[in-house]
């Protein structure tokens, strides 16, 4: 599915004939990331992290099957084997710092990829399946997150996963036998670290499956862009290669080298020192923190701390409310009803999108500091925020707003004139 | 429909929330922001320079080396270091037949490969460092990792070992029932004041170094932490030295990167 100006695909050599006849891979790949891909040409830099998010992935299996040759996923072994991948395995350091950077890598490039949505309003139509397969690509990658930290059986390991598997006991009536199925037992023990591990192997190759319906139901309709505004003509766009393939190439360039001032020196950084504790069911945590991509949404968690509407538990609000902060973004294509795409030219809506980004922020802080005061008012007021935000305020600002007005096309607003628009084609 | 089904489910969660602040903020005005020992008399860290810090960090392998014998003739009676092995010592400088040498004088209970019974021998240099059997109360933590393992890092180490300190008058008047308790010990820079290990570090000459160094206090002190920073991690001079290699090609390869993406849209740019 493309442009009607794209360019075919034309094999010469007679083996690539032959095989476009047989199984036109190199098509699929010339039509996808090649030549016959047209994209907008005014894309910005916030559509590179679709890009780079792949490559995360990619390093997360690639380090991670290694890795998985060298653990052992048994309560006994977990952490020594860590440590023995450390020391003892040739390179087994820079596996180790790469996979856990890397998470966090592929969390920071993700965030970007999801807020660039937000702004430019990537989730409308045509793309509401590009955004929902989105979505579910970033709840497994949480998934997936979560149940590698328990992987080194640390400290932290334990208790989060004592703490995240205690939320299910909060569903009224079969919550703790929902909870008790989860963890195989009363508490974490080495049935549930082996079942994290079966599945921390086995997420990565879902998500990459999420992944290509994703890049599949983008290609239908073509990359959105910073106006908004659809392609029109062939001056609207470039192809994919050599164009995008220089300017996605030489950003992961820029990628590598912060991801590799991490892991090479401060790999701990982001970190939680308690980790490096065995797991002593024993002993609890002073803090219990998970990792600092969960931290607003842990915050939203530990924001109800009281019983609502007097027979509602205030753990269940949080765990509903936890997993309701996710889950709206589901409906945002239909909350947000605003006919323009690109906050560029909604300066209502504009305004509360920063004022979300501050929100979040401040809800990280606040979900990882101590639970108490006065972190826990402040997450109050962000997280109350929160919730205005996706469920009141974007559905009544796309009403009520009056938008500015759109370029013509993506090449006026690229070189101030189109001479399509010129000749009077004006729609 | 669902635009006003979904601000309904805002304005529920929103109530809850505002619902647990209101009670929230009434208490927190009842009782005051939380108070107690700790946050008031705990002190982060001393600062701390070692020649392992910093992207172009390396380890002093003589202070390394030093920290050794700290750790040997002090730290050893109650702390073990499991994850690291005899022959790991070659990396501070250690000849094998000084290393085995240190290694034969543990015994280690291992497996008899002739008959699979687990007997006690002899230690060799492929063996780790034996656990240490304490006979107090408690369990004094695996010290391999503990640089590692506690904010602040040797810092902390050194800060906690040169600490200790009689419990200011200030703090018995402001907390009245936040007294040391007897057998333990009062270090500001333990998360909760008072810790069960005793001083370690008592006078100067404590250690007999074998390069002749002075032992004071201070000295042993930051020789132990260093040799804590190593044992936690001792690959940290090859993450360094691959780092700014491979940085360094990073960023040419960038730079080219940039410059053929420059090349590559220069006629698509401005007209």
């Amino acid at each position: 599915m493309s442009f009607p100006w794209a360019k075919q695909y034309t094999p010469s050599h007679p083996f690539m004939v032959w095989m476009d006849e047989k199984l036109p891979i190199p098509r699929l790949i010339y039509n996808a990331v090649g030549g016959g891909y047209e994209v907008p040409r005014n894309l910005n830099y916030f559509w590179n992290f679709g890009f780079l998010a792949g490559l995360c992935l990619v390093i997360q299996i690639v380090t991670g099957v290694v890795l998985a040759m060298h653990y052992g996923g048994d309560t006994r072994v977990a952490f020594d084997s860590t440590e023995h991948i450390m020391r003892d395995v040739n390179w087994g350091w820079m596996l180790r710092y790469g996979h856990a950077n890397g998470a966090s890598a592929f969390f920071v490039v993700v965030y970007l990829h999801i807020f660039r949505g937000f702004y430019y309003g990537s989730y409308k139509a045509p793309r509401e399946m590009v955004w929902l397969l989105g979505v579910v690509i970033f709840l497994l990658m949480m998934a997936t997150a979560f149940m590698g930290y328990v992987l080194p059986w640390g400290q932290m390991s334990y208790w989060g996963a004592k703490v995240i598997t205690g939320l299910f006991g909060a569903i009224p009536l079969v919550g703790e036998t929902i909870q008790q199925w989860l963890v195989g037992g009363f508490a974490p023990d080495n049935a549930t670290l082996n079942r994290f591990f079966s599945l921390h192997f086995l997420l990565p190759f879902v998500i990459l499956g999420v992944v290509i319906l994703h890049i599949w139901s983008l290609h239908i309709p073509g990359s959105s862009n910073p106006t908004g505004v659809e392609v029109k003509s062939e001056s609207d766009t470039v192809p994919f290669y050599p164009y995008f393939v220089a300017k996605d190439g030489w950003t992961i360039g820029l990628f590598l080298i912060v991801y590799s001032l991490m892991v090479f020196f401060m790999p701990n950084a982001l970190g939680h020192p308690d980790n490096y504790i065995p797991a002593n069911p024993m002993q609890t945590p002073a803090h219990i923190v998970p990792e600092w991509y969960f931290w607003p949404f842990y915050a939203i968690l530990r924001s109800f701390t009281q019983d609502w509407l007097w027979f509602i538990p205030a753990k269940l609000m949080g765990v509903l409310a936890m997993f309701s902060a996710i889950l709206v973004w589901f409906f945002l294509p239909w909350l947000d009803r605003s006919p323009v795409r690109s906050g560029s030219y909604r300066p209502l809506y504009r305004k509360f999108f920063w004022v979300l980004v501050v929100d979040v922020l401040i809800l990280g802080y606040c979900g990882g500091s101590p639970a108490e005061q006065p972190y826990v008012l402040i997450a109050q007021l962000a997280s109350i925020y929160y919730f205005l935000h996706f469920f009141v305020i974007v559905p009544i600002v796309s009403s009520i707003e009056r938008p500015d007005p759109l370029p013509f096309s993506i090449t006026e607003s690229v070189l101030g004139h189109d001479e399509a628009a010129a000749l009077g084609t004006r729609a | 429909m669902i635009r006003i089904f979904s601000i309904a489910v805002g304005l529920f969660f929103a109530g809850a929330l505002l619902w647990s602040l209101t009670l929230d903020t009434i208490g927190l005005a009842h009782d005051g922001l939380p108070k107690s020992a700790e946050r008031s008399f705990h002190e982060h860290p001393k600062p701390l320079a070692l020649s392992s810090d910093g992207w172009f960090g390396k380890f002093d392998r003589k202070q390394v080396k030093r920290g050794f014998e700290v750790y040997q003739q002090v730290c050893a009676s109650c702390h073990a270091i499991q994850h690291v092995a005899y022959r790991d010592l070659a990396a501070i400088d250690m000849g094998e037949a000084e290393i085995k040498d240190i290694a034969s004088k543990a015994t280690i209970s291992a497996k008899d490969p002739l008959t699979g019974e687990v007997k006690d021998r002899p230690g060799l240099p492929s063996d780790h460092f034996p656990p240490v059997v304490y006979a107090g109360q408690g369990t004094p933590p695996d010290l391999s990792l503990i640089t590692k393992a506690r904010h602040g890092g040797a810092a902390y180490i050194h800060s906690l070992l040169t600490g200790y300190t009689t419990q200011p008058a200030e703090l018995l008047k402001q907390f009245p029932d936040a007294k040391t308790p007897d057998g333990l010990h009062y270090n500001p820079y333990f998360a909760n004041l008072n810790i069960a290990m005793p001083p370690p570090l008592t006078s100067d000459g404590q250690v007999t170094y074998s390069d002749g160094t002075k032992a004071t206090i201070e000295q042993m002190s930051t020789d132990v932490s260093a040799f804590l920073v190593w044992t936690a991690e001792p690959k940290l001079d090859k993450r360094h030295q691959v780092g700014l290699w491979w940085v360094g090609f990073l960023i040419y390869a960038t730079v080219l990167g940039y410059l053929s993406y420059r090349n590559i849209w220069a006629e698509k740019k401005g007209h």
